[in-house]
């Protein structure tokens, strides 16, 4: 499927990836510049690096989870179409979506995958649990240092408390969707992307 | 154009005196002292001295002002005793009719209206109340998400309106729909289509708080509401220059100066918003030692920043909102807790208060035939035009701006926006000021003002709420996030913004990142004091919701995990403080609040009638109601602050014990995470008792008052309402079975866990712990029969009867044995000979007594060293001071009813 060493895309390969994520033509020719432009060995696949080189990425607290999140399990690049799909997750749910019938496959951004994608960054072993040392070190990124282990632990145990239904003090997917069922997920989990 | 024309530029200093002097008495003669044409004349021929009149007089005034506030609250207090009327027809309608009332009522005893709204008044005195209200509190990320709608609606929208309604008008009016005497020409129109077509902040808030529509709706069509002040005076202005110069000179220059002003006065008017805002929240800074006047300073900036705007005749409205938006976030940070309520309630207890008044004035306003003059064409055709271009501009503005939202506004949001287009007081303001002597129509726009605000306000205020239900609209849930939701919702956005960048897409979230690290970097720095600035924004997420959870476990009866209800009533709030600690100890125990739950599932919380019983209860049980602190009465102190300091302390104290708990178990902790939860239940209960005790006895108590306080041997008010504290056999709402049931599992850790808790309360920062480890360590504790009835109910027992005997003893105890055991247990402290352990102790405590009056220091010490140092204990009442020692050991061993083994027992475990 890859789109090895070439700079272009090629028609058909637009059409599969249109298909997959939804995007729009404009949409996908946009973003492959920009994977270009990403993509310094010029391979048709991004490294980890390759993300790392992004400025704003650095100084984001979850930004290494981020990029992680784009890499297959044991990869270490990705090419246009995995880039794409992981971009997809953030595609706003629009209107002829909605009433779609769910017999096809469930779409990328759909609600569901959303807060996957959210619930995969702090689940970094996969037992598909977010473990209190797991919500530690999230919560540990995201507050910086001013704030004590204490306190720190404490609001994980309270986070896990809450969230927590069958009594394992961890949070599973199950676990993470009721609680932020009152979330306006779509909306907060989207982004425009340009036309 | 001159700046006088600002639109409080009325003799508004006077307005006061003109709206209120004269009185509706018919009879002015019976009562001649209250008249308000005392000319010297009449003083000279009535025989009282000038002074009685004189003093009369003086006090008018401000007497009428307090008799209509009276009178506009006792009228929300009667349309409230309905409750199922109030859910049908809005406030603001019954205000409006009640001042129809009371207008008709004084027309007909002096033929002449009294009262009117007077624009200088509405626009110095109750506006700014109302818009700080609204600015102070709005919802910032809510704003600012949705800013470029609002803004869009609020310029482009208004200036569609405007110009539509005043062209259309003034076509009807060439088409001779309206009556010849309407003597007006395009200016005159232009000038009524500017200040009819802005959508009204006041009746806006009015009418969709009673509606709760989702909160993106709300927030446009609200922030468009304030936003629009900016168009509105800088139309109304040019407008008013224009027809003082006449229309004929009109031309392109003066066009684009009404542009530029356009521009000066909304831009200067946000940008004098924000300076104070910063100078707000730069003071709040340093108000720590003048906690009291805290509240003033956000008063008095937010104000200063509408009188400054207005002086420069700038956008007022627009100064205001955003001097609230800016400031809020850093204020609140800085002020205390206290203070935020006080804030909180002061600004909601005027904005109401204002907007009653004028609901009410405006009824009575409508009750003057000699402002009046009617023209149903013009009337009929202003309505229709009204309604209608709002409509038009809506969906034109609406397709314009999905193309770029995220989230479309769909058809049902666009009726009720357009629907939601209020008209109000601002108008009606607008319209009494234009002068009569330029403005020929006056008469006939003041008319069709008032029915225009009337219509909007009754008609369509009143048929909202159906049209909402009917075309289901989303309606908003009266909730506050979770702590869950606290926590994934920062991820999600720091998620999108890594994304944006990734796709390299400068998009919103790309550059609210960028301000929020420049917040965090200067602003956060500059306004923010110290202690706060350090802490985390998350750990004050976290605090909150604590505290929130705090009021309602005592609102609710207990189930704050399963059921997140909106505030509480006020009427709760006198014990918030209180409340506080005791359920930072709930939370702070882990599944405390559960644990409350299970006790108090008995009351049917939920149930309004027995709301006030189970606070009662509660307060009862949770703390006890003495408060000797509030017998000495202070202006510039508050002993309160003392103990906020202190639960915060507590709450700090013991999460850090307890984290060194985890720590040293850490390797067991995934084995005996489960069973040290029900461990901390013990400790709890205990705890909840404890600190009840200690929030209000801790001042200056002492350990003969704790004996025979009515909290413990008198039943309270709970032990007397509620069926579990009456009943023989049911259990105690201070130890749950479970936690009986499982304590012996861990029974050594589980005390030492309790403990050393509570030592981590008592015992002062830099005092070495070791003494009174020793004196209460699991070891020693278990002598004493107390304990170890409570740590192991032996099986066979009922631990019902063991426990009850335990929490509740009866009211007859003597209080004496008591006092002896805790002597006692104080480590034998008489006054005589006081150990040494103690004494140490003691003597550094009375060092930091001396060192409390450092307000920094005072923060760093622990829980207990800022009350007054304990001298040894005396029967002289005047000298009751207690060593906290003393009094957490009595905690720890309450003893069992008439037990007389306390008498016998001797002080081993020391």
């Amino acid at each position: 499927m890859g789109s090895r060493a070439s700079t272009l895309l090629r028609e058909e390969e637009i059409e599969e990836i249109k298909k997959e994520t939804g995007f729009s033509h404009s949409q996908i020719t946009r973003l492959y510049s920009r994977f270009s432009s990403l993509d310094k060995g010029e391979n048709g696949t991004l490294s980890r690096e390759d993300f790392q080189r992004i400025p704003e990425l650095a100084i984001n607290p979850l930004g290494d989870r981020i990029i992680n999140a784009f890499f297959p399990e044991s990869e270490d690049q990705v090419n246009f179409r995995g880039f794409m799909r992981t971009l997809a997750h953030f595609r706003p749910i629009e209107d002829n979506e909605k009433n779609k019938d769910h017999t096809a496959s469930e779409p990328l951004n759909s609600r569901t995958n959303k807060l996957l994608f959210a619930f995969r960054l702090y689940d970094l072993d996969r037992d598909d649990k977010i473990s209190r040392d797991e919500l530690l070190q999230v919560l540990r990124m995201m507050v910086g240092v001013n704030i004590s282990d204490e306190q720190l632990g404490s609001i994980a145990d309270r986070t896990i408390q809450e969230a927590d239904q069958n009594g394992d003090s961890s949070i599973s997917f199950n676990e993470f969707i009721k609680v932020l069922e009152k979330v306006d997920v779509e909306q907060k989990m989207s982004i425009r992307f340009l036309h | 154009m001159p700046p006088s024309l600002g639109h409080a530029g009325s003799s508004s200093s006077s307005s006061l005196v003109h709206l209120l002097s004269p009185l509706p008495l018919s009879t002015s003669y019976s009562l001649p002292l209250l008249s308000p044409t005392l000319s010297p004349s009449s003083l000279l021929l009535s025989p009282p001295p000038i002074s009685y009149y004189l003093l009369q007089h003086y006090v008018q005034t401000p007497y009428i002002i307090s008799v209509w506030l009276l009178l506009a609250s006792l009228a929300k207090i009667l349309f409230h005793l309905s409750q199922r009327f109030t859910t049908v027809v809005p406030e603001s309608c019954m205000l409006i009719l009640l001042g129809l009332v009371l207008g008709g009522v004084v027309l007909l005893a002096h033929e002449k209206q009294l009262y009117q709204l007077e624009p200088g008044l509405f626009f110095l005195f109750l506006l700014p109340t109302i818009v700080g209200d609204a600015g102070y509190f709005m919802p910032s990320r809510l704003f600012f998400d949705n800013l470029g709608a609002i803004t869009l609606y609020a310029v482009v929208g208004t200036l569609w309106n405007a110009f539509c309604t005043a062209f259309c008008l003034y076509g009807v009016k060439l088409l001779g729909v309206i009556d010849e005497k309407v003597d007006a020409g395009l200016m005159d129109f232009l000038l009524f289509g500017a200040l009819i077509s802005a959508v009204d902040p006041v009746a806006v808030i009015a009418v969709f708080e009673e509606v709760h529509v989702n909160d993106t709706l709300f927030i446009i069509v609200f922030g468009e509401s304030l936003l629009n002040d900016a168009v509105t005076v800088v139309l109304y202005k040019v407008y008013m220059s224009f027809v003082e110069v006449g229309p004929a000179n009109v031309g392109t220059a003066e066009c684009m100066k009404g542009l530029v002003s356009f521009l000066v006065v909304s831009l200067g008017g946000t940008l004098v918003g924000l300076v104070f805002a910063v100078i707000l929240s730069f003071t709040t800074r340093f108000t720590k030692k003048v906690r009291i006047i805290e509240p003033l300073f956000v008063f008095l900036l937010v104000y200063l920043a509408y009188l400054t705007a207005e002086l420069c005749s700038l956008s007022a409205i627009l100064s205001m909102t955003f001097c609230g938006i800016g400031a809020n976030k850093y204020v609140e940070a800085n002020i205390s807790q206290k203070s935020r309520t006080t804030v909180k309630y002061t600004m909601k207890t005027l904005a109401s208060i204002a907007e009653t008044i004028i609901f009410i004035f405006l009824g009575i306003s409508a009750m003057d035939k000699t402002k009046w003059a009617w023209d149903t064409g013009l009337v009929a055709c202003t309505l229709v035009f009204i309604l209608l271009f709002r409509a038009m501009g809506v969906i034109g503005q609406t397709w314009v701006l999905n193309r770029f939202r995220l989230v479309p506004l769909d058809r049902i949001d666009q009726v009720v926006m357009s629907y939601g287009g209020l008209r109000g007081a601002v108008a009606f303001a607008l319209v009494v000021l234009l002068d009569g002597e330029k403005v020929k129509a006056k008469d006939y726009f003041v008319a069709t003002t008032i029915v225009v605000v009337f219509f909007t306000v009754m008609f369509q205020g009143l048929t909202i709420k159906p049209l909402v239900k009917w075309l289901k609209v989303p309606r908003s849930t009266n909730r506050k996030p979770t702590i869950n939701e606290e926590i994934h919702e920062r991820a999600f956005d720091h998620i999108l913004t890594a994304v944006e960048d990734i796709a390299g897409l400068q998009g919103y979230h790309h550059w609210r990142d960028k301000w929020e690290q420049f917040d965090k970097k200067y602003l956060s720095k500059l306004l923010l004091r110290k202690s706060v600035y350090q802490k985390s924004e998350l750990w004050e997420a976290y605090q909150k919701i604590n505290m929130r959870d705090a009021i309602s476990v005592i609102d609710q009866g207990g189930n704050v995990l399963t059921s997140r209800l909106s505030l509480p009533s006020m009427a709760s709030r006198s014990s918030f403080p209180e409340v506080t600690n005791v359920t930072n100890y709930l939370r702070e125990n882990g599944s405390g609040v559960c644990l409350d739950l299970q006790v108090i599932d008995n009351v049917p919380g939920a149930r309004v009638e027995e709301d006030s019983e189970t606070h009662h209860f509660l307060t009862g049980n949770l703390y006890k109601p003495r408060r000797r602190y509030q017998s000495h009465y202070s202006r510039h102190f508050m002993p309160a602050g003392e103990q906020e300091r202190q639960e915060r302390e507590v709450f700090q104290r013991n999460m850090r014990s307890r984290m060194e708990n985890f720590k040293t178990s850490r390797h067991k902790r995934h084995k005996k995470d489960r069973s040290q939860k029900k461990v901390f239940l013990l400790y709890l209960r205990l705890g909840s008792q404890g600190v009840g005790v200690e929030g209000n006895y801790l001042p200056k108590s002492t350990a003969l008052e704790a004996c025979d306080s009515p909290s413990m041997a008198s039943p309270t008010c709970g032990e007397r309402f509620l069926p579990w504290k009456v009943g023989a056999g049911s259990l105690p709402p201070c130890v749950s079975v479970e936690a009986t049931k499982v304590i012996p599992v861990d029974l050594q850790q589980a005390w030492n866990q309790s403990i050393s808790s509570l030592e981590s309360i008592s015992s002062p920062l830099n005092l070495n712990p070791n003494p009174r480890v020793t004196a209460l360590s699991p070891s020693s504790v278990i002598p004493n029969p107390n304990l170890r009835f409570m740590a192991l109910p032996p099986p066979t027992l009922n631990p019902n009867s063991n426990l009850r005997v335990v929490a509740l003893p009866p009211p007859a105890l003597n209080p004496n044995p008591r006092f002896s055991v805790l002597s006692r247990l104080a480590g034998q402290r008489p006054v005589s000979s006081p150990p040494c352990s103690f004494s140490q102790s003691e003597k550094e405590q009375q060092k930091e007594e001396e060192e409390a009056l450092s307000e920094q220091q005072q923060e760093e010490q622990p829980l207990m060293s800022v009350r007054p140092p304990a001298p040894p204990l005396s029967s002289t009442p005047g000298e009751r001071r207690r060593n906290p020692c003393v009094y957490l050991r009595s905690l720890v061993t309450v003893p069992p009813a008439g037990n007389t083994e306390t008498h016998s027992r001797g002080p081993t475990q020391l």
